[in-house]
């Protein structure tokens, strides 16, 4: 990734040397944009309050259904309140109501345009809309509006080629998992004789194994490819990077989310846990998805890439959760199942919270350097320390470590996956440990890849004169980080706060669903517990006693120097040319990983005019390529390019032949109806 | 009996920040006899220690209060480290607020804080260290949760006090093939996370073989104190939770009084004076490895903790 260079200069800036008579009509255009961003900020806000309070609503236990049988012509429109659907609900509506305070900031600082601001609300809606989806029509209905109003949030910047190339990307993988999804949910409405989800709960008993298994492998494709799983992934790390930073933060945290829910929904509630196989396809899906989404983020330079790499992590670990509480429910454990199934859960709503921490802390320094390249970025601790400490947060709870917002869940998914088999399974006493190895792997390289965005990116000098001259978010965007911020917290402290939403999930799910406690975690069917709130605090007076260690003897110190020079090994004159970059930081995560990564390398030497040894010039670049694009995406583009270019030969352009076609066509039609 | 088990705890931190310097003093002190060298004494540390705290405070131009705070965050993870773990009682009060999981994971916040307190500073070495040493900590991390998984397994619980209890009841368990394996694992995965031979060279002047001493290069005066002092303190702790896991003799339990907590503080001491004998001695007679090496020494302990993990079980089910 080191040849990606992105230089977004903000819009304010090209306005630097504008002749006065345009001043009075700029000021106004720019009060009127000011007033839009606010009423467009608001406006998502509002509509994720509105979520807020059905999700409540709906976790509590009060069913709601409403059934608009006018308004979609043959099918109506119905719409049910679960608890399942609640909590998409509460999560999708909560990442809404922050990123539409966020996006009332960004908006006056002139990056977001007023037909982005107009959709993201509409955005919101149809993302509130699909977990409250009461049949399938209604459901295949609001998943494609959803994503066509994700659709014109990525194209907001279309005028740039990378963009219509995501764009392209987002538009081909999404519906070739809505078409997935289609086909699965035809089948199994066909299979059931009906539409509403509550009917086809109840029927599904008379559905044969081999309709089951089509459902299930047809669904997990297309739902796996909305949550950013492979192998229908390629599209997240270009839409996310590309679209305005609002919009990535409502993507990631919440949209990429709901393909979890229908996995959780159609794969594990109405088709019920299933034979063992589908656990362990889950369970590989999620395994492979989380280490190579981690990798990837491991060596990406670029810090929105990077973020969206490492949702599919996420997501690839809460499938991990999801596949170990199928398998365990079939293996018999049902604790430890419930256990697990409150991993994926709980992993969801915490991924949901850092993830739009994190993208939201680099719209801001998108807005303030115009650049998305930490090889180029460095040194915002001093321009922007507020920013600089939410992202530290963000990156805390990324990495999954103790104080953080991911570490309760991850812990639990360990808890779910240490247990004893039951004598003689060797099935489970190989795929629990490999799974260890898996979520443990990943954490490591998580570790890494958030030790890269926040020390080379914050930390350190800055490495171009756009980075050293950041400036500090405005009030809107620093309160909506700061929001998310707590979430953040509380989440990290007292999980147990959510124990309420999973007692409502596991009355209605076929899978139970453990609980969490109070300050001590020890769930039943773990093997240990833990403390988080206790941990802090006593992190907290551990630190401070240190502090107080290094203060022995200071009475006879001289006076503390501050500004000394760098020692740097007696180096003198030290530029940021010879600071760490990411690029070089990550360099051995890409050697250990060749394998996986295949980093293209090329060497281009120029040699002197006449001389076979005198070398003039040298380059050498090498970035990480995607293997899974380049060893299934591009057989298969060219497959369809070859069967394309086969059916061509029959367009010769002759229209009589055309109507022969015709002619035939209509023949057999009437042939094979008669 | 519970006053005692509530003082343990800080009796714990207090006998790891005392005695680490003194486990550093001994390892090298051990490698100088075996060099043929007199050696500066086992009490050496605690006298470099003394002298840097006593000179000036220097703040590198450009560093943020990462650096500053690093050492403070190194040395707190690994006191806390030393709170939680059983190191003379298996009846701590902490012992239900953090398991082995999460003292990895405090492990992990330790290592991290040194690699940004590295990056930090903006030098070439700072970086150069920091992306070593976290590559190497993410490396270790599958042996570390699999060995984890290993000795959860007998004992039933992924909490420390348990297990530990489960080994000091019946102490043959440990001597098993998953025993051993695990053993095998977590030492080598210990050399990697302290930043011993053949991982690193901690009396290494080369920088650029340099992966836990670059990090420290821009440290002087009472931070470079707290830094060894936590560095030292890391060792001291993970060597005497190893000595505990695998040989829990003598460790107080719930009936104990006060001579079976002073008997487990000797014990203690003694037991991490042997392994810091013997792991000083081996440092003598191995080479460090070249860096792309250490992937390699990685995997094999993964493998081994693998094994581990899957003939417990076997075993296990084989039993029950």
């Amino acid at each position: 990734m080191t040849m990606i260079r992105t230089a977004l200069r903000p819009d304010t800036d090209a306005a630097g040397s504008e002749p006065q008579a345009s001043h009075d009509a700029r000021q106004g255009h720019e009060a009127r944009s000011a007033a839009a961003a606010a009423w467009g900020g608001a406006a998502t806000s509002l509509v994720g309050l509105a979520g807020v309070v059905c999700g409540i609503v709906a976790l509590a236990g009060r069913s709601w259904s409403l059934s608009l049988d006018g308004l979609f012509p043959m099918v109506g429109v119905q719409l049910e309140l679960t608890p399942l659907g609640g909590l998409f609900m509460l999560l999708t509506g909560a990442v809404a109501v922050i990123v539409g305070i966020y996006s009332a900031g960004y908006t006056r600082a002139g990056h977001l345009g007023g037909f982005p601001l107009a959709v993201m609300p509409i955005f919101v809606a149809t993302m509130l809309l699909v977990p409250a989806a009461g049949s399938v029509p209604t459901f295949l209905l609001m998943w494609e509006l959803m994503a066509v109003s994700s659709m014109m949030l990525v194209l907001a910047g279309h005028r740039r080629a990378e963009v219509r190339s995501a764009g392209v990307y987002y538009a081909v993988l999404t519906h070739l998992g809505f078409m997935a999804i289609l086909l699965g949910l035809l089948l199994l409405s066909a299979a059931t004789g009906t539409t509403r989800f509550a009917e086809i709960s109840f029927a599904i008993g008379d559905v044969g194994h081999g309709a089951r298994t089509v459902i299930f492998v047809l669904t997990l494709l297309g739902f796996g490819s909305k949550a950013g799983l492979l192998p229908l992934h390629a599209w997240l790390p270009r839409a996310h990077a590309e679209s305005p930073s609002p919009a990535s933060a409502l993507m990631s945290a919440a949209m990429v989310t709901l393909g979890v829910y229908g996995i959780v929904r159609i794969d594990l509630d109405i088709l019920g846990p299933g034979p063992r196989w589908w656990g362990l396809v889950m369970l590989a899906v999620g395994a492979v998805s989380a280490l190579f989404g981690v990798l990837q983020a491991s060596v990406a330079t670029d810090l929105k890439r990077l973020l969206a790499f490492s949702t599919t992590e996420n997501m690839g670990l809460v499938l991990v959760a999801l596949g170990a509480a199928a398998l365990l429910t079939s293996s018999g454990m049902r604790d430890v199942a419930a256990l697990a199934l409150a991993a994926g859960l709980l992993h969801l709503l915490v991924h949901g919270s850092f993830k739009m921490l994190a993208f939201l802390a680099a719209g801001s320094v998108q807005n303030a350097t115009g650049l998305r390249d930490l090889d180029r970025l460095g040194g915002l601790a001093r321009r922007m320390p507020v920013t600089t400490a939410l992202f530290g947060v963000a990156a805390l709870g990324a990495a999954g470590l103790p104080v953080g917002a991911g570490f309760v869940s991850e812990w639990l998914l360990l808890q779910s996956l240490i247990h004893r088999p039951a004598a003689g399974d060797t099935l489970m006493a190989l795929t629990m440990p490999l799974a260890i190895g898996v979520v443990a792997l990943s954490v490591g390289v998580g570790v890494v890849t958030m030790v890269k965005a926040f020390g080379v990116g914050f930390l350190a000098r800055p490495r171009t004169d756009e980075a050293a001259h950041a400036r500090e978010a405005g009030a809107p965007m620093l309160l909506a980080m700061a929001l998310a911020a707590l979430v953040c917290t509380v989440l990290a402290l007292v999980p147990a706060a959510l124990d309420p939403a999973l007692r409502a999930l596991g009355r209605t799910l076929p899978v139970p669903v453990a609980t969490l406690g109070g300050v001590v975690i020890g769930p039943a069917g773990g093997l240990g517990s833990i403390a988080p709130a206790v941990l802090a605090a006593g992190m907290a007076s551990a630190v401070i006693l240190a502090v107080a260690l290094s203060r022995i003897g200071s009475r006879r110190r001289p006076p503390a120097q501050s500004a000394a020079p760098l020692w740097a090994c007696g180096a003198d004159g030290l530029t940021s040319r010879m600071e760490y970059t990411a690029s070089s930081f990550a360099q051995p995560m890409q050697r250990v990983f060749r394998g996986v990564l295949r980093p293209e390398a090329d060497l281009s030497v120029v040699r002197a005019a006449g001389s076979a040894y005198d070398v003039e010039q040298m380059a050498y670049r090498e970035r990480p390529t995607d293997a899974v694009e380049a060893h299934l995406y591009r057989p298969v583009l060219r497959l369809v390019r070859a069967v394309a270019g086969w059916v061509r030969r029959a367009h010769t352009g002759s229209v009589q032949l055309y109507l022969v076609y015709g002619g035939v066509g209509l023949l057999i039609v009437l042939v094979l109806a008669r | 009996m519970t006053v005692l088990a509530m003082v343990a705890p800080a009796a714990q931190v207090a006998g790891v920040l005392l005695g680490a310097p003194l486990v550093a003093g001994v390892m090298r002190q051990v490698r100088a006899r075996l060099e043929g060298r007199v050696g500066a004494g086992v009490a050496q540390p605690w006298r470099d220690l003394r002298k840097h705290l006593r000179k000036q405070a220097m703040t590198p131009s450009g560093t943020t209060v990462v650096f500053s705070l690093a050492p403070a965050v190194v040395a707190g993870s690994a006191l806390l480290i030393a709170a939680i773990v059983p190191l003379v009682t298996t009846f701590s009060p902490l012992d239900r607020m953090a398991d082995l999981f999460a003292v990895v994971g405090l492990l992990l916040i330790g290592t991290v804080a040194l690699a940004l307190g590295g990056l930090d500073t903006g030098t070439a070495f700072g970086g150069m260290g920091a992306s070593r040493g976290i590559t190497i900590a993410a490396l270790a991390e599958p042996t570390i949760l699999l060995s984890v998984f290993a000795l959860s397994l007998p004992a039933g619980s992924s909490n420390l006090g348990v297990i530990v209890a489960a080994t000091a009841h019946d102490p043959w368990t440990v001597l098993s093939v998953p025993g051993a394996l695990a053993f095998v694992a977590l030492l080598t995965v210990i050399v990697a996370e302290t930043g011993r031979l053949p991982v690193d060279n901690p009396s290494t002047h080369l920088e650029l073989t340099m992966i836990h001493e670059a990090m420290e290069l821009e440290y002087a005066g009472p931070r470079l104190a707290l830094m060894e002092w936590a560095s030292a303190m890391r060792l001291t702790v993970l060597l005497a939770l190893l000595a505990n896991l695998f040989a829990p003799w003598g460790i107080a339990g719930a009936g104990s009084g006060a001579g079976g907590f002073l008997l487990a503080t000797v014990l203690i001491a003694a037991k991490v004076a042997v392994l810091a004998l013997i792991l000083g001695g081996i440092e003598v007679f191995v080479a460090k490895l070249r860096l792309f090496r250490v992937p390699e020494l990685l995997a094999g302990s993964f493998v081994l903790a693998l094994l581990a993990v899957t003939t417990s079980s076997f075993f296990a089910s084989a039993v029950g």
